[in-house]
């Protein structure tokens, strides 16, 4: 089995709001995160795809398919975009690492047709992320 | 998670230490045989950056794992504090029955570190320089 990681950057913007919540409990644990204004990340993602690769041509997946992909379903919906209002998976969650990387995995799992998708590894910066993958599975 | 996925945080935290790679367990030549220049009696330090990586399920009303001012705060008592601009040999407990390598490092971090709380902890990966990393997960692995 053979582990090939493809990166890219978006950048987008947030903020950390439950309205289920007082607006001192969001304060309180959300802090500069409640902004209702927003703040922007550039955020970097690893996709991860395993396989064995094809005898005929070497490859798991064709490195451009998947770049087509990553641009169709990550780029297009999220880059340059406020994520709370404008991206449709994330509409009702609050939109942190975690919640980001798994909608990203959720987005791209049935996309990914040659070898099957590992792990998500999405930095909000560089010292913040977040990893998302099967349970059971090693996370190589 | 019922949908079968997990979900882990990872955060990356910094310090500075000396140390010196010296075993009583060896002879004078030995030691300057197997540590070469980091044998020098005087230490020498490092720029460490230690990778924190915890699992959970993300709270529905946070969205997150654990929260980060926790985890932060968590980890500047047990390690950042202990280990920031000190001596590890002499100043930590731990290095004076071992060898400060940052395989023993990764250990002693680890075992500091496992009983967050807040959320299971996963791994903690060690950068001794941009070059050499560390990894331990525990002995379940």
């Amino acid at each position: 089995m053979v582990y090939l990681t493809r990166k890219l950057e978006f950048s987008a913007s947030h903020w950390y709001h439950n309205p289920a919540l007082s607006a001192e409990e969001n304060k309180r644990i959300f802090g500069k995160c409640n902004n209702p204004h927003g703040h922007g990340h550039n955020y970097t993602l690893e996709v991860t795809v395993a396989g064995d690769p094809d005898p005929v041509t070497g490859m798991v997946l064709d490195l451009k398919e998947l770049k087509e992909i990553l641009e169709r379903e990550i780029t297009q919906r999220m880059d340059h975009r406020f994520l709370n209002y404008e991206v449709e998976e994330l509409k009702g969650q609050i939109p942190t690492c975690e919640n980001i990387a798994q909608a990203i995995w959720k987005l791209l799992e049935p996309k990914i047709q040659k070898g099957r998708l590992h792990k998500v590894r999405l930095y909000e910066t560089p010292d913040l992320f977040a990893e998302c993958y099967r349970n059971g599975v090693h996370p190589v | 998670m019922k949908d079968g996925l997990k979900i882990e945080l990872g955060r990356r935290y910094r310090f500075s230490a000396s140390h010196r790679l010296h075993s009583e367990k060896l002879s004078e030549e030995e030691n300057q045989r197997v540590y070469g220049k980091c044998n020098n009696p005087h230490g020498h330090g490092h720029n460490y950056v230690v990778e924190v990586s915890v699992s959970g399920t993300a709270d529905p009303a946070t969205g997150m794992i654990a929260n980060l001012g926790d985890l932060d705060a968590f980890v500047e008592r047990e390690v950042i504090e202990p280990f920031d601009h000190k001596l590890l040999n002499e100043e930590v407990a731990a290095f004076r029955e071992s060898v400060p390598t940052t395989e023993n490092l990764c250990k002693e971090i680890y075992q500091r570190l496992k009983h967050f709380p807040k959320a299971k902890l996963e791994r903690v990966r060690v950068e001794e320089t941009s070059n050499n990393a560390f990894e331990y997960a525990g002995e379940e692995l």
